[in-house]
């Protein structure tokens, strides 16, 4: 459990950064909290010739809300520090609920929001939540800075939308409109693991009726997966859980591995979906 | 060492029966008579029972610890191990001239380097003992087990190859460049495919897989069986899963020195037989190695056998002539460190209509893993704790081990009694079930009782003398548990949440257990005044985190009658006790504990007749007390340094060798909560009562058995070591191997019962591994009351979210 040999540069700018990584025939992987990477270079299971380690870079280790009401997470931010802040929690509770849902103190105190998502594991937390919060992206690279909206981001697991010569220098979160309930939740067999399976959901109250809705899993496919059938179903029918729930199952597929079954995963995405339904409701206002 | 586990033969201890030992406090008599000439009666309780901090513990949580990784000695090379990624496979080549030619590699070790070295074989566990052999002729074979791999790997994280480097990250580098070719084998992972015919020989010039066969009975089994008016039949299966000491094995071997001899630094629980196995292969005389445990962080019995790379990591050092150190990875730890656990119990009780036992089947196939590390240990543990604290007149038990192609298999916390427990109380419930009888009250009709100590079960004990229980309060165990879960209680919320409709359904079990501890042969303790007037006890047994440092001193304290701050405890240097056991099979406060009790005792006789001597006065009139000796007559003081520095040799050595087994027990009440949607399952309360003897240190007990019991849930609801169909193990990291935090384990209801042991002077029962005994059969039981509703039997753990709604779908 010792990585192999590897070159480690510590840039004090982003275009230094970028630099390092352009251009260069080798393998470049980009750290910021490491709390993937270092795991994996000691399994030699990630074998980078070039490591650039990006926490020095003050631009990116900025945390705050833009004059859009947008919440920008800089690339080398801690977790931690966005859980911990009562402007994120008020005014994105679903992303504060996420994060203390990710491992252990001690991993949140390390890990970054951008590199979780950047690592996309499809059963993590922080991927989930930003589709559901409709977060976008700011990569930066050789040729300029592009923007990439949740939806197109996770390609599959541990595949992004990010090209080895680019860096995510910021992830975007949208305000939410006042009222919106919301509800993260995960069924987990030991605190601090990666969900066996979860859900996010946001709900737009109408009156009585639901006016707007987002439901998002985690933990059931390569990606965080959107079940725009069951949005519709529960708009369309007023509030019925049911039939959300049926539209979720015809749409979700599963796998099974070591920590669950497929079938398991299944069901276990209607529980929560019925339980989440639930208390998005109850926060509607 | 005696047949006749009787009272009367206790020479060496002078131990007295008592037979008036209570249960709720313990009957103090004040002297105990010793049959050694010398020694001072037991000042009971100075020292002893009372729940001092640990004095460790500032150290090692300062960071003051010394492990063996913390051992740097100049230019040390280390050493990583390039395992099989095969399950059973022959190598056909192995090409490691790439790794050699690496800068900084000094050595590369494979088959063709270490096949003239003698195999591993721990002879100390595969041995049986006279009795059993001559009683009940059981089959034990031996493989020998090559250093490295030869010809044929057997399991995945075999090791095939040995790096010695400049540094671990280069001997990495140096496993990746050595080449090995394979031709696959047939894999068989399950021992009761292992043992049918045709099945793939992990040796074969064996001709099977069979390992090891014993049979033990009692009565007339199949008369009882045919007179009974109820008759269970179940199937368990005793899943594996792992020991995970926070520290990971770890070797450090430095040659030559001052003293010409190889310096070992094991974290090893034996470090006497560590020590004599090292011999071996460097082919010197035991005593030109010297074995230091010092600091351990954590055995549970993975630690007490001996691995290939206890002796691998010193011929290296001998060979290159400079230290090397080896400390494992936690992958390695999960994947080639020993195993444990696994049984598959085919168990048939018989009882009355009333619910009295009257007899017992049960055929079990224990899985060994790719060798033999141990033989009768696990196996026989678990026949002679079957019956466990009830009255089973007939019994006929059946066990066979099977060698497959997962790793080693080896005792750990418990030792085949968890796996032994969790198939008779899982059988208990279902009896009371077919009964229609409350399972505590079906429990509570079948325990023996006080008055029937001391209790012979008609089995021979794992000693090969006839089993008996020499003390215990079984039914006060019972009693206490049931009172802390409030059965009537868990009743009637259990008709509310049905008659709710609730998806929420709680469910009460139970589970008692007694455990023989105290294993023999012996163990021994010297005591020494050292000049600075302060007192070193050396034992054989160290400490992996047991608390011997507190725990022995306070009965050396009590025994010499001196300052406990004046103690010093020592354990684990092979020069310091010329031989030792180690501190393994619950055994380490009863042995070496008396062991340092005798020690302290000839040690006070030998002070003050020094004193006397030297004074010429009566060592009647002599007094000590402070840690120096007074003559109240005269008023004269005397210091052990003036003494000691007058001539006189103030150093003694006891051994304790143990007449037999002396039976600690506990009974596990607990309630959970089972979220029928999900398959969680949530410990609303767990409540243990338990007897260990007396109690030298409560702090230290409550540690033990809380551990222990987090041990035994961590088997119940979360650890599986899991092997895909091919032999590949699929829980190689804590990702995946779900060890519990302490968010995981609840707050656990801790209740003493104190009946002395019979055995021993200090009336001292082993508490080791006590607390896991009970747990999985406990937590499995409340899950099945739980799920009675649905007709959910539990059979195999651990019981995850996953296996739980499966059990619900198939019902």
């Amino acid at each position: 459990m010792k990585p192999g040999p590897f070159d480690y540069a510590v840039p004090d700018t982003l275009h230094e950064a970028l630099q390092l990584l352009s251009g260069t025939e080798r393998d470049t992987k980009v750290l910021a909290g490491g709390q993937s990477l270092i795991p994996m270079l000691n399994m030699r299971l990630a074998r980078p010739e070039l490591l650039v380690d990006i926490t020095r870079i003050p631009e990116l280790g900025r945390l705050a809300v833009g004059d859009d009401g947008a919440l920008r997470i800089g690339a080398s931010v801690r977790q931690t520090a966005v859980a911990d802040d009562p402007v994120v929690r008020e005014g994105w509770p679903l992303l504060t609920t996420a994060i203390t849902q990710i491992g252990h103190p001690q991993i949140r105190n390390r890990g970054t929001v951008c590199g979780s998502l950047v690592h996309h594991d499809p059963a993590a937390e922080l991927p989930a939540a930003a589709l559901a919060l409709d977060a976008r992206f700011t990569v930066a690279g050789p040729g300029g800075t592009r923007t990439v909206e949740a939806a197109d981001f996770f390609l599959s697991t541990f595949a992004t939308d990010v090209e080895p010569d680019e860096i995510v220098t910021e992830v975007v979160v949208p305000p939410q409109p006042a009222g919106t309930g919301w509800a993260f939740q995960e069924l987990i067999h030991r605190r601090g693991d990666f969900a066996g399976v979860g859900v996010a959901v946001l709900l737009r109250r109408t009156g009585e009726r639901v006016g707007a809705a987002r439901i998002v899993f985690f933990g059931v496919g390569s990606t965080p997966v959107r079940v725009p059938a069951a949005e519709q179903a529960l708009i369309g029918s007023g509030f019925d859980a049911e039939a959300t729930v049926a539209a979720t199952r015809a749409a979700l597929d599963p796998q099974g591995d070591v920590h669950a079954g497929a079938e398991w995963r299944r069901e276990g995405a209607e529980v929560l979906l019925r339980r989440a339904l639930a208390e998005a409701w109850e926060r509607t206002a | 060492m005696s047949t006749d586990t009787g009272t009367d033969t206790l020479s060496e201890t002078g131990a007295e029966s008592r037979t008036g030992a209570g249960t709720e406090s313990r009957t103090k008599t004040g002297t105990q008579p010793h049959a050694e000439p010398g020694t001072e009666p037991r000042t009971d309780g100075a020292w002893i029972g009372r729940g001092r901090l640990r004095v460790e513990d500032e150290r090692l949580l300062r960071g003051g610890g010394r492990y063996v990784d913390d051992i740097r000695l100049p230019g040390t090379l280390e050493v990583a191990f390039l395992r099989s990624p095969q399950a059973h496979a022959r190598i056909t080549r192995i090409d490691a001239a790439a790794a050699r030619a690496l800068p900084g590699v000094r050595a590369v070790y494979t088959a063709a380097e270490t096949d003239r070295l003698p195999p591993v074989v721990n002879e100390a566990e595969l041995r049986v003992p006279e009795g059993l052999e001559q009683a009940i002729d059981p089959l034990v074979r031996r493989l020998p087990y090559p250093l490295l791999a030869s010809g044929k790997v057997h399991f995945v994280g075999q090791p095939i190859a040995m790096v010695v480097a400049e540094s671990r990250y280069l001997a990495e580098d140096a496993i990746e460049l050595i080449e090995v070719d394979y031709a696959p084998l047939p894999v068989v992972i399950d021992p009761d495919e292992a043992l049918a015919p045709g099945a793939p020989l992990i040796e074969e010039s064996w001709g099977d897989n069979l390992a090891l066969r014993a049979e033990a009975r009692v009565g007339d089994t199949d008369a009882a069986f045919a007179e009974a008016a109820v008759v269970i039949e179940e199937e368990f299966h005793a899943h594996r899963y792992v020991a995970s000491p926070m520290e990971t094995r770890a070797v450090q071997a430095a040659p030559g020195a001052y003293d010409g001899r190889m310096t070992v630094w094991s974290n090893t629980q034996t470090p006497h037989r560590v020590r004599d196995h090292i011999a071996e292969a460097l082919d010197v005389p035991p005593l030109a190695v010297h074995v230091i445990a010092a600091d351990v962080g954590g055995g549970f019995g993975q630690k007490g056998i001996i691995y290939v790379e206890d002796v691998l990591i010193p011929v290296a050092a001998r060979d290159l002539g400079v230290p090397v150190l080896w400390r494992e990875d936690r992958n390695e730890n999960l994947v080639a460190a020993s195993h444990a656990r696994e049984q598959v119990h085919r168990i048939s009780l018989a009882a009355d209509a009333d619910g009295r036992l009257l007899g017992l089947r049960d055929e079990f196939v224990v899985n060994f893993g790719a060798t033999t590390m141990t033989g009768l240990v696990v196996p026989y543990n678990s026949i002679v704790h079957l019956m466990g604290p009830y009255r089973i007149p007939n019994a006929d038990i059946r066990t066979r081990a099977a060698l497959t192609n997962t790793a080693p298999t080896s005792p750990y916390r418990g030792a085949g009694r968890p796996e032994a427990v969790f198939a008779m109380e899982r059988a208990l419930d279902r009896l009371a079930r077919a009964l229609d009888l409350e399972p505590a009250e079906l429990r509570a009709r079948n325990l023996i009782t006080p008055d029937e100590l001391p209790y012979r079960t008609g089995l021979l004990d794992r000693s090969g003398n006839p089993q008996e229980y020499d003390s215990g309060d079984f039914p006060e165990l019972l009693r206490r548990v049931r009172e802390m879960v409030d059965v009537p209680a868990v009743r009637a919320r259990q008709a509310e949440l049905a008659a709710a409709g609730s998806a929420h359904r709680v469910g009460v079990g139970f589970a008692v257990y007694l455990e023989a501890t105290g294993l023999g042969p012996f163990e021994s303790a010297r005591a020494a005044v050292r000049p600075d007037g302060r007192v070193r006890v050396s034992l054989g047994a160290p400490s992996q985190g047991q608390g011997h440092a507190t725990s022995m001193a306070q009965i050396a304290a009590d025994a010499i009658g001196f300052p406990f701050e004046l103690i010093d405890i020592e354990g684990g240097d092979t020069d310091t006790v010329p031989h030792g056991v180690g501190t393994i099979a619950s055994r380490a406060l009863v042995t070496a504990g008396n062991a340092t009790h005798i020690a302290g005792g000839r040690l006070r006789a030998r002070i003050l007749a020094a004193a006397a001597d030297h004074l010429a006065v009566p060592a009647a009139d002599l007094l000590l007390d402070d840690g120096a000796i007074t003559h109240p007559a005269t008023g004269r003081r005397l210091t052990l340094p003036e003494l000691l520095f007058a001539g006189y040799e103030l150093s003694e050595t006891g051994y304790f060798r143990p007449p037999g087994f002396t039976f600690a027990s506990g009974a596990s009440g607990v309630i959970v909560d089972v979220d029928t949607e999900t398959g969680h399952v949530a410990i609303e309360k767990y409540a243990v009562a338990h007897d260990a003897g007396r109690i030298v240190n409560p702090v230290i007990a409550h540690g033990q058995v809380t551990g222990g019991i987090a041990q035994g849930i961590a088997g119940a609801l979360y650890e599986e070591m899991r092997y895909g169909p091919d032999g590949q193990p699929v829980t190689t990291t804590y990702m995946d191997y779900l060890v519990p935090t302490s968010e995981e384990i609840p707050d656990l209801e801790i209740s003493e019962v104190v009946t002395e042991s019979t055995l021993n002077a200090l009336g001292v029962k082993g508490l080791g591994e006590g607390g896991a005994i009970a747990p999985q059969a406990a937590v499995s039981n409340a899950v099945e009351d739980a799920l009675l509703p649905y007709g959910v039997v539990v059979r195999r753990g651990p019981l995850t979210p996953d296996r739980v709604r499966a059990l619900l779908r198939d019902n």
